[in-house]
């Protein structure tokens, strides 16, 4: 053991905090997830992993959703995440109950942060093992945000955390344009996840959500909403692509 | 005699065509002691927000600066201008939070939206907001008020003769009411800026 890192309060002595790059590294060794931000809307994706053929995947939720205009994505650790979902979802309840409201995504973000960024420096915890990607829908357009184990957050046209963070950066670089339609974005995110899945990819295996700004279906004047596909929906997409 | 009733006053808020006016007395009793009467009971919370607060005046002036901290906070952390309705939705559950020890007064919210839309509403001291397309009233005259508004006001006034008629319903309204009057406040939101006039009324 690191003598720097009997407790999480103290930095190393060039400047580190030992639990937080510990933590970043969990999140590297969490599955893959991606978001894209579109013309009129955002997706979030992930794969789902698991240890076992017996698990029932289907069943296995790795996505959120917030309030009706915000969803959220994780990878690292699962039981992290639902902490920070309950507390998410708490946060925007009680927007909600002040100002008859959902919350503008930012503003979620900044309250996430400052609870992951609390718990690298409290005494008697560590800090969240995930880093989040959050897409939502607000006054000002669509939103796609990524959250660290540190507090910091960053605004993304399109991100990628996890595993393969890195070769789907360098794909979604490759293939990202900002006025890229939602069902494109969908598709993309899809192609990025395939680049590094280990195995078949089926719609039990990967969970994708989506918000748009236009909902299509819905009469004039309905309010986005977030939606987690489910696995008939996902099956389309997956046969367009082959 | 309710507490509400203790230092006097008189508001209304009306809608205009495109424009929202919002007038209030400016008389500060104790019962039937006149103690002032330049007392401010209408406020601007933004550009185009205004609220007004009928009722105990020692509540009038904390609400008011609980009402900017907030407003000021909501700027800063949100980097936006509150919107007259998210504020009527914060006023309310800021008074809610003293169910049961109330703030004693009734909140009367004007304003135009983002896109220029009249906005106007009331509450009781609870909370409970009464949102309309037309007028509210609040204060000891507001049966006269009520009374004053349904016969002079009409859909669709514009800005100056949303003036004239607010302006006659406020002070024909505080003549029959002992507890307010000694002068108005008439505030016209339009897009293009607030017009502010102060009405001389009867003194006796």
């Amino acid at each position: 053991m690191d003598r720097y890192s009997f407790s999480l309060t103290t930095f190393a002595p060039n400047g580190k905090l030992l639990q937080i790059e510990h933590a970043l590294a969990a999140v590297g060794n969490g599955s893959t997830s991606v978001g894209i931000k579109a013309a009129n809307g955002v997706v979030i994706a992930t794969e789902k992993k698991t240890g076992s053929s017996l698990i029932d995947i289907s069943s296995l939720e790795h996505m959120a959703m917030i309030c009706d205009s915000i969803g959220m994505v994780y990878s690292g650790m699962g039981p992290d995440f639902r902490v920070l979902v309950s507390s998410a979802r708490k946060m925007a309840q009680a927007y909600w109950k002040t100002y008859m409201e959902d919350p503008p995504v930012r503003i979620l973000v900044k309250e996430l942060a400052s609870i992951m960024q609390e718990f690298t420096q409290s005494g008697g915890v560590r800090p969240f093992g995930v880093s989040l990607l959050l897409a939502g829908v607000d006054e000002r357009g669509p939103n796609l945000y990524q959250v660290d184990p540190s507090g910091s957050y960053f605004p993304w046209k399109a991100a990628a955390i996890g595993k393969n963070m890195v070769n789907s950066k360098t794909f979604l670089e490759k293939r990202y344009n900002s006025d890229m339609e939602l069902e494109d974005a969908v598709h993309t995110s899809i192609l990025t996840l395939k680049e590094g899945i280990e195995g078949q990819m089926t719609e039990d295996s990967i969970d994708i959500g989506i918000i748009s700004t236009a909902p299509a279906a819905q009469e004039a004047g309905a309010k986005p909403v977030f939606k987690r596909l489910t696995a008939a929906e996902i099956k389309d997409y997956l046969s367009n692509i082959a | 005699m309710s507490i509400m009733q203790f230092n006097g006053s008189a508001i209304v808020a009306m809608v205009g065509k495109d424009c929202v006016a919002i007038a209030a007395d400016k008389r500060l009793g104790q019962r039937a002691l006149t103690v002032s009467t330049d007392f401010q009971k209408v406020f601007p919370i933004t550009e185009r927000t205004y609220i007004g607060l009928a009722g105990l005046a020692t509540d009038v002036k904390t609400l008011h600066d609980r009402f900017r901290m907030r407003v000021n906070l909501y700027k800063h952390r949100e980097e936006r201008t509150i919107e007259p309705k998210t504020f009527a939705h914060l006023v309310s559950h800021m008074l809610y939070e003293r169910r049961f020890g109330p703030y004693f007064v009734e909140p009367v919210i004007a304003g135009l939206d983002k896109n220029n839309r009249p906005f106007v509403c009331n509450m009781d001291l609870i909370g409970c907001i009464n949102y309309t397309d037309d007028f509210v009233v609040a204060g000891t005259a507001d049966n006269n008020l009520f009374g004053m508004c349904e016969s002079l006001w009409e859909p669709d006034l514009g800005p100056e003769e949303l003036f004239e008629t607010i302006s006659q319903s406020l002070l024909n309204a505080v003549d029959r009411d002992a507890m307010s009057g000694w002068g108005a406040v008439v505030h016209i939101i339009t897009p293009d800026g607030i017009i502010e006039r102060e009405l001389k009324g009867r003194m006796d």
